[in-house]
């Protein structure tokens, strides 16, 4: 199952209205670390599609998203729980780091 | 067993996978999971690597270079080292996922990874307005003023590369002579958008959420100043990465492993070494590649050579 975008539009409705754990990938065409982590989160939200789901944010094409959550640096991914930010992961990280990252949101 | 596994895949690690694939030894190439293709990943034009006139993109030139090695029977694995064994005649390989890898020859390309300021705060705003990668974070930064410590190329680089969004960008150097090379200071040096900080060093970041400047010290005067700055690009060199081998392979006095003349064998039988990681001084993408056919060409001999300690052992039985 690879994960799905959501954009400035959908926004409130997908994520911050969502009854579920979800995890926002903020990323860029032109990003080479986001291209790498990629694989890796498509792999962690098929294997905990149960727990948490993972959706991605165009950063370029979605511009007041990534500014009203501050994005300074790619990839970000923020877990939101109820509309509210609940973890932040910076950077591409190895599956297992990344699941360390996760992992109270993966138990 | 395979012949030889090489780790990394920066220009070192595929083209020693180019050279060994074409010598039919089927090397597996150990990637990363993230960092697959090194540093040039995170680079935007390299004009200096020969064949690409008009220059290439940097991820570009990476995924030609893992195509031209699978095209020979390389196999490339997506994933991190987590232990090694070096010694002995079969060494192994054990991966993040766990898988165990064994080889009779290891080539060691893992290069090297950027230096920290080492300052309180660093860490903390990484992320925040700290960055490492201009390209990956540049972006972020439009109409904004940011810096950029360091004096050599990549610091360069980066400045330049950040005059894009930025509307201004001190470079932050702690004396007054550059190392970059002069056609990267020439072209840092006339960019309107650029201005020098010369013979200061960066002792503190400011910022709670976001940064939001820097404290300066002069390495003259030792007088404090501070810098309002939104980011802060961090490009003062990078350490070879060896943790893997600390206490196995032999290193030199700058931290690299240490290799037998212009050859790449290592203090350890069996095990070459190439690129960044073996290179305190030149450090470049085409050095790296032609060090890394050093040491495909090492282990083809030392594979021969044991090939031929094996027949001569059987004949002798026989």
């Amino acid at each position: 199952m690879s994960t799905r975008d959501v954009t400035d539009a959908t926004f409130e409705q997908e994520v911050l209205n969502s009854e579920k754990t979800i995890m926002v990938d903020f990323w860029a065409e032109w990003c080479g670390p986001c291209r790498a982590v990629s694989p890796i989160l498509d792999a962690i939200a098929s294997e905990n599609a149960d727990k948490i789901e993972i959706v991605k944010l165009n950063v370029d094409d979605n511009p007041a998203t990534a500014m009203k959550y501050q994005i300074t640096s790619i990839p970000a991914m923020k877990v939101f729980k109820g509309g509210e930010v609940v973890k932040t992961v910076i950077g591409a990280k190895p599956k297992p780091a990344l699941e360390a990252d996760l992992a109270e949101f993966l138990a | 067993m395979r012949h030889v596994i090489i780790i990394g895949s920066g220009p070192a690690g595929y083209t020693a996978a180019i050279y060994a694939a074409r010598a039919n030894l089927e090397p597996l190439v150990i990637a990363s999971s993230v960092e697959f293709g090194g540093e040039l990943m995170k680079t935007t034009e390299v004009e200096n690597f020969p064949g690409f006139p008009e220059g290439i993109m940097g991820p570009d030139l990476m995924t030609k270079m893992q195509q031209q090695a699978e095209r020979f029977g390389a196999e490339i694995v997506y994933d991190d080292v987590v232990s090694l064994e070096l010694e002995g005649p079969v060494k192994s390989v054990t991966l993040g996922n766990g898988d165990r890898h064994e080889a009779h020859a290891v080539i060691f390309a893992t290069g090297s990874a950027y230096r920290k300021l080492g300052i309180a705060d660093e860490e903390r705003l990484s992320g925040y307005g700290v960055s490492w990668c201009a390209t990956c974070d540049g972006a972020f930064f439009r109409q904004k003023t940011v810096a950029v410590v360091g004096g050599g190329d990549s610091a360069m680089e980066e400045a330049t590369f950040l005059t894009r969004f930025a509307d201004k960008v001190y470079v932050i150097h702690r004396s007054e002579t550059l190392r970059a090379s002069a056609a990267m200071q020439d072209r840092a040096t006339n960019d309107p958008k650029i201005e020098f900080v010369f013979n200061k060093t960066v002792e503190h970041i400011y910022g709670s959420d976001l940064v939001t400047g820097v404290g300066l010290v002069d390495t003259v005067t030792g007088e404090e100043s501070t810098l309002d700055v939104s980011g802060l690009f961090i490009a003062i060199g990078a350490d070879p990465r060896t943790h893997l081998v600390h206490g196995v392979l032999d290193l030199t006095e700058h931290g690299t492993i240490a290799v037998d003349g212009r050859s790449s064998r290592t203090s350890v039988e069996g095990v070459f070494a190439a690129g960044d990681v073996v290179d305190p001084t030149y450090r470049q993408a085409i050095t790296a590649a032609g060090s890394g056919t050093v040491a495909a060409l090492d282990a083809q001999h030392y594979l021969e050579g044991l090939h031929d300690a094996t027949r001569e052992t059987a004949a002798a039985a026989v």
